[in-house]
């Protein structure tokens, strides 16, 4: 398992070292805190009912900024539900995010240049799809990367393996992000599966794989980067699982994790929380201060805060709007339909 | 007697046949530990072990395709597919391979499967989870589908679909999930499948609903006679295939005009099939042309505008009164 930073943040792994700037260390801690504050936020919105689905993302966000911050802006990102912070971190405005969990038509209403797809929610799909949208950008020689993500549990899904292999046959520039957090809702990884690691999947699809420190942003950053650069120079596909830990609830619908995870493994997780480690590097670094941390925790909470007040800003969104969302043009039928919504 | 909500209603139907036959398996997504998402496997590892109650890897089809193979060696499997939108991924498992073993082996095989699934609006889920696709599931020959519409026929239908020797589909609307409460036997007791109930008599036109719609039909029913005098009859199919014809045609014979209430999208589904079999056993009773009241063909708007999409009392009144006028 590739480690860069240990539990103290102190490097253990040189060689692997990514060479960033200042600046792009920087750039990564604060994701990182300003995801964390936003999550909070998120969760008070949700119980409030001014948000609707939400699935908590605290403890995964090396996992998830760590593996973004590897991607070009012109790369294709396919989120799951959980996957929120990475698509916002490519471009998806944030109170679109808002839009999306409360069911609104313009939640995955891309801007143009944002190369991100509405969250999946159905388990597995997406990986199939990045599949395709990879073969596309090798079929017209464009020198781009699909990268998508999935849970421990999705990689049981059938449509993970059809996935990976198809990528694999076509030698396709797609990255596969596994989300190792442990549980799918309530099952642990060893009622999914008697492979070693999830990682070791990648074989049966002929494709490389690695096992990265999911709580360790610099391990993450530094294999998703290297799997990257191997599809856009032609190499074909990688699978990445990141080893990581959901510190909330599954999502905010009623899910009690003490039904299924013990107090101890969810303080042995805490202690390697992702936010401390890369925290304790860059201040041995001089790179970060409290100064810092608490600027970006306003940013965040002030960023939230528009976004929720743009969300609430626009229209509620109607039937006759859905029914136009349906086709390009409305059949005959569907018109008599819509009319019966027309006050 | 308990007075039980219906998730306790299936749990206690579950439990019931899990003590009665061993052969009885129960298993799906989070279902064993930690006794589901909506509790409905609430303690029955713990009482069953986890060889009889076992949560599965994440995979649909797996799931349909074990309870397909463990029906093949005599074992009474109960599927659970987490939210009936994910029944896309076992489609070919229920519709392609179980419901065809009859006919495969000639009858050597079976598939006394059940396989449940929560579904339907109004409780604010994320996309794909209330997803109204029975229609999916009628086009599918050999497959019974079940809807209960209350607690006391969730129990009863539920165990006479897992005594079936034949695949049932056992449908349970999350809005009913912990609705009301009503008196259930703890004990076993069975309800005919294929057999409707009329929920309401009325002699002015006949409602043929199920599931969540059937009690918006009662409110809009009970509206309708406090401000116009004017009484609907109430039909509950609890089963929505096969259809109970008979009923529906009994009721039109005295009422004579028909609307058909459904929560799915307006076509190709329950409504449209009920209309097609008024057509063949009823038209020279009826006096105007039966009604579709339904949700509008789109995907379902999950959370923001459900309320307004899915038929409310109101539309449905609307739905009546038009019906009484063609
Ligand atoms: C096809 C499908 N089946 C089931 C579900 C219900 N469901 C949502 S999340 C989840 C568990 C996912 O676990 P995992 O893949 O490990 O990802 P995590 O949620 O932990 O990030 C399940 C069973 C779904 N959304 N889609």
């Amino acid at each position: 398992m590739l480690q860069i930073l240990d539990v103290d943040g102190h490097v253990v792994n040189e060689e692997q070292l990514p060479k960033l700037s200042h600046e792009e260390l920087r750039a990564m801690m604060r994701k990182m805190v300003f995801t964390r504050i936003w999550d909070q936020r998120a969760i008070k919105l949700t119980r409030q009912g001014r948000l609707g689905f939400y699935a908590p993302v605290a403890g995964q966000e090396a996992s998830m900024i760590g593996s973004e911050a590897a991607t070009l802006k012109e790369d294709f990102l396919l989120p799951s539900y959980r996957d929120v912070p990475q698509a916002v971190w490519h471009g998806w405005p944030m109170y679109q995010a808002f839009l999306y969990s409360r069911g609104h038509v313009h939640g995955g209403q891309m801007p143009e240049g944002v190369n991100v797809l509405m969250p999946q929610i159905i388990i597995g799909a997406q990986i199939v799809q990045a599949a395709g949208v990879a073969l596309a950008f090798k079929l017209r020689r464009e020198n781009r990367v699909a990268i998508t993500y999935i849970g421990d549990g999705g990689t049981s899904q059938g449509d993970f393996y059809e996935g990976i292999n198809f990528a694999g046959a076509y030698q396709a520039p797609a990255v596969f992000i596994i989300q190792n957090n442990q549980f799918a809702i309530s099952v642990p990884v060893h009622l999914q599966t008697a492979a070693e690691t999830l990682a070791q999947k990648a074989a049966a699809a002929g494709i490389p794989s690695e096992r990265v420190d999911g709580m360790d942003v610099l391990a993450v950053y530094s294999a998703t980067k290297r799997a990257v650069e191997r599809a856009r120079a032609g190499e074909g596909p990688t699978l990445i699982e990141s080893m990581t830990f959901r510190f909330g609830p599954h999502t905010m619908s009623g899910d009690d994790p003490t039904r299924y995870r013990s107090k101890e493994l969810e303080e042995a997780w805490q202690k390697r929380d992702p936010l401390v480690r890369f925290r304790s590097y860059l201040e041995g670094q001089n790179l970060w201060s409290q100064a810092d941390e608490e600027a970006v925790i306003e940013e965040a909470k002030t960023a939230v805060n528009e976004a929720l007040a743009k969300a609430d800003a626009q229209p509620k969104m109607t039937v006759p709007e859905l029914i136009d969302a349906m086709f390009e043009q409305l059949p005959d039928d569907l018109r008599a339909q819509r009319a019966e919504f027309v006050k | 007697m308990a007075q039980m909500t219906m998730i306790q209603a299936v749990t206690s139907a579950l439990d019931n046949e899990l003590a009665r036959d061993s052969n009885v398996l129960l298993f799906g997504e989070d279902v064993g530990q930690s006794g589901g998402v909506f509790r409905a496997t609430d303690g029955l590892q713990k009482k069953y072990g986890d060889q009889r109650v076992f949560d599965t890897p994440l995979a649909e089809s797996g799931i349909a395709g074990l309870a397909t193979g463990l029906a093949l060696q005599g074992f009474r499997p109960i599927a659970e597919i987490q939210f009936f939108g994910f029944v896309f991924e076992a489609m070919d498992e229920i519709a392609g391979q179980a419901a065809r073993m009859r006919f495969r082996s000639g009858g050597r095989y079976t598939s006394p499967i059940v396989y449940r699934a929560p579904f339907g609006g109004g409780v604010k889920t994320p996309e794909m989870h209330a997803d109204s696709l029975e229609g999916l599931l009628m086009q599918t020959p050999g497959l019974k589908v079940v809807i209960p519409s209350n607690p006391y026929d969730a129990k009863g239908l539920l165990i006479s679909a897992i005594r079936d020797n034949d695949p049932v589909f056992f449908l349970e609307h999350m809005k009913l999930y912990r609705s009301m409460r009503v008196e259930v036997p703890e004990e076993a007791y069975t309800l005919p499948l294929g057999k409707a109930a009329v929920v309401r008599p009325g002699k002015d036109l006949t409602v043929i609903a199920y599931g969540a719609m059937v009690h918006t039909a009662l409110k809009a029913a009970d509206q309708w006679s406090k401000q116009k005098g004017v009484e609907a009859e109430i039909i509950d199919l609890r089963t929505i295939s096969p259809i109970d014809i008979e009923t529906i045609v009994e009721s039109i014979k005295k009422t004579h005009r028909a609307v058909v209430l459904q929560e799915a999208q307006r076509t190709a589904g329950a409504g449209a099939e009920i209309v097609a079999q008024i057509n063949e056993h009823a038209i020279y009773h009826l006096e105007g042309p039966v009604k579709r009241i339904t949700a509008p063909d789109t995907i379902y708007p999950f959370a923001q505008i459900e309320e307004e999409w899915l038929p409310s009392t109101e539309r449905v009144l609307t739905g009546f009164e038009a019906a009484l006028a063609l």
